[in-house]
């Protein structure tokens, strides 16, 4: 454990981590990080401790996958805010410490024990706990060569494991598979990728997209298995990972192998305290769980679908950069005491080999699609309908497009798809 | 010495001593100079972090791409002749740049 002490708002004491009270943030990722500067940034006065698990500084992690792990950037680039920042802005940091229990009041104050012994008092509590990655159940799955790709650690030791490895098998074709294959062949890696279900990315985007991605990527050199069952993750008789067997009998050759299958929300602390969950910890549209008080940000927050004209009494649970802070906004201005409802366009991106996607919107529930292709410049586009209006697109390489179907989203228009499917007409002239 | 001095909307100048080989968004982010948001944290994915570059300090910087361009086409606040996505301009040892941040970014 580490902490960063810093002057106390009031002034009179320094509160050293285990002394100072106010607003604890327990996750000190995307969220709890936005929280406190957005609390800052409006004025919140009460001490505020930013307390999490990892032994690093917080960082960013999309680019754990992509240009981190290809060594494009270095972890400095990472960070989120220079240590003075935390200072300046009187923010504790606490890094390496886990929170294994909570002691809570029914005014929301309460403590929180620290696996180091450490007990740290709050009045209020933030959850920024976000997800963990689900694991791999197969025989064999336990060895040493099979990684997850969640944190900064989980990348440090991929690229530990690198230079050894000639050959790699990614289980799972969402982003972070897709993500890390990719990576992972541009580093001279000979890249299968096993899919477990009937498409790529299948939770987040539609067939065209899916098959898009899958003969790109074929094109460009990963081995790509649709529909794979995996028998057993085999070991070459001394404990090392030596290759996967297939159920249809093939076996492939691998010194890592990379699991990327999605991820279960951390509820513990949330059930722990009585709050309701289902699918990721419940909260209103300011942030706020079912206790009535303690505010749950992120990954792991199951809220009102934030997108304008979604039917009422919907719920979603996002995994991304850009709910993690507009979430983050929503929750620093419900602890300001004042209610500002979560409502924005969710956006997402994924960069693969050199085809750079950008989502806008949620496709959940489309009812029809436009396809707006230009392979020569190696865009395409695959926009979403539902009752004749655009709620969502698909776009590579074409940012034109993501931003037109963003701008129209967000003032509430739509984009005539018939005029949409000629690749040749700026989306941007159509919202109507 | 590298140096960035970040000239916001409404006038007021946050000058920023910063290491050779950081781009001018991260300097900026992680110093905390909030006219420059970057949700996708330099990925060329979001335009949340667009700079107007003063004139004079134009030549000193390398040209931009074309997913730039692209790019800078949906910023919130319209582009300018001068308009720069931030996470795009890597700092030489040496240089200072004057750019000046919009009202908004999103
Ligand atoms: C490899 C990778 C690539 C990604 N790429 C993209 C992308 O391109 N675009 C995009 O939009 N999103 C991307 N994401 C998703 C995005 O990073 C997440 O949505 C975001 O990090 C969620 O932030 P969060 O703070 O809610 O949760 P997390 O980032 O999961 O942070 C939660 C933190 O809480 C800590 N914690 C948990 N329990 C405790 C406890 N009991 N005590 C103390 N600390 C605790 C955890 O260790 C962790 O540090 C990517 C994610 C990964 C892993
Ligand atoms: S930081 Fe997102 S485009 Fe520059």
């Amino acid at each position: 454990m580490e902490t960063l002490i810093v002057p106390s708002l009031a002034g009179a004491e320094a509160p050293t981590a285990g002394t100072a009270t106010g607003l604890l943030i327990i996750g000190a990722s995307q969220s709890g990080v936005q929280l406190a500067i957005s609390l800052r940034a409006l004025g919140y006065t009460e001490h505020i401790t930013l307390l999490g698990d990892e032994d690093h500084r917080p960082y960013q992690r999309p680019a754990l996958s992509k240009e981190f792990l290809q060594d494009k950037v270095g972890s400095e680039s990472l960070i989120f805010r220079t240590n003075e920042y935390w200072i300046e802005h009187h923010i504790t940091l606490v890094k390496g410490e886990r929170i294994a229990s909570l002691d809570s009041n029914p005014d929301g104050s309460g403590f929180a024990h620290g696996t180091s012994g450490t007990d740290y008092p709050y009045t209020r509590l933030a959850l920024t706990v976000g997800a963990r990655p689900r694991l791999l159940e197969a025989p064999g799955a336990g060895l040493d060569g099979v990684v997850y790709l969640r944190n900064a650690d989980d990348a440090l030791r991929l690229k530990e494991l690198a230079p050894t490895t000639t050959d790699v098998v990614v289980v799972g074709g969402g982003f972070i598979g897709l993500e890390a294959a990719s990576s992972l062949a541009s580093m001279g890696k000979r890249v299968t990728v096993l899919e477990y279900g009937p498409r790529l990315v299948g939770r987040a985007v539609g067939e065209e997209t899916s098959e898009y991605f899958l003969t790109e990527h074929r094109k460009r050199g990963l081995d790509i298995r649709i529909g794979a069952r995996i028998e057993e993750i085999i070991d070459d008789g001394h404990g090392a990972l030596c290759g996967v067997k297939l159920e249809d009998g093939d076996v492939l050759k691998a010194q890592i192998v990379l699991v990327g299958i999605g991820v279960i929300p951390n509820t513990e602390l949330g059930e722990a305290l009585g709050l309701e969950v289902n699918n990721g910890i419940l909260v209103d549209s300011g942030a706020v769980a079912s206790d009535g008080t303690t505010i749950v940000v992120g990954d792991v927050a199951n809220m009102p679908n934030p997108v304008p004209g979604a039917p009422t009494g919907e719920r979603i649970r996002l995994e991304s950069v850009n709910n993690a802070i507009e979430h983050a906004k929503v929750a620093a201005y419900s602890l300001m005491g004042r209610s500002e409802e979560y409502a924005g366009i969710p956006w997402f991106w994924s960069n693969q080999a050199d085809m750079k996607l950008q989502i806008a919107g949620l496709s959940t529930g489309f009812d029809s699609t436009v396809l707006r292709r230009d392979p020569e410049r190696g865009k395409f586009t695959v926009l979403y309908y539902r009752s004749g209006r655009i709620i969502a697109a698909d776009a590579v390489n074409a940012p034109l497009d993501f931003m037109a179907v963003k701008q129209a989203l967000a003032a509430g228009r739509s984009i005539d798809s018939v005029a949409a499917a000629d690749p040749a007409t700026m989306l941007k002239t159509l919202i109507a | 010495m590298t140096t960035v001095h970040f000239t916001d909307a409404a006038g007021a100048t946050t000058t920023i001593n910063a290491n050779a080989g950081d781009s001018v968004m991260e300097t900026a982010v992680r110093n905390g100079v909030t006219a420059i948001v970057a949700e996708c944290g330099g990925s060329l994915s979001c335009a949340t972090c667009h700079v107007f570059v003063a004139e004079a300090d134009l030549p000193s910087l390398e040209p931009m791409g074309e997913m730039e361009d692209e790019m800078l086409y949906g910023t919130a606040e319209d582009r300018a002749d001068n308009s720069r996505l931030s996470c795009q301009i890597r700092l030489a040892e040496g240089q200072e740049l004057h750019v000046t941040t919009p009202e908004t970014q999103v």
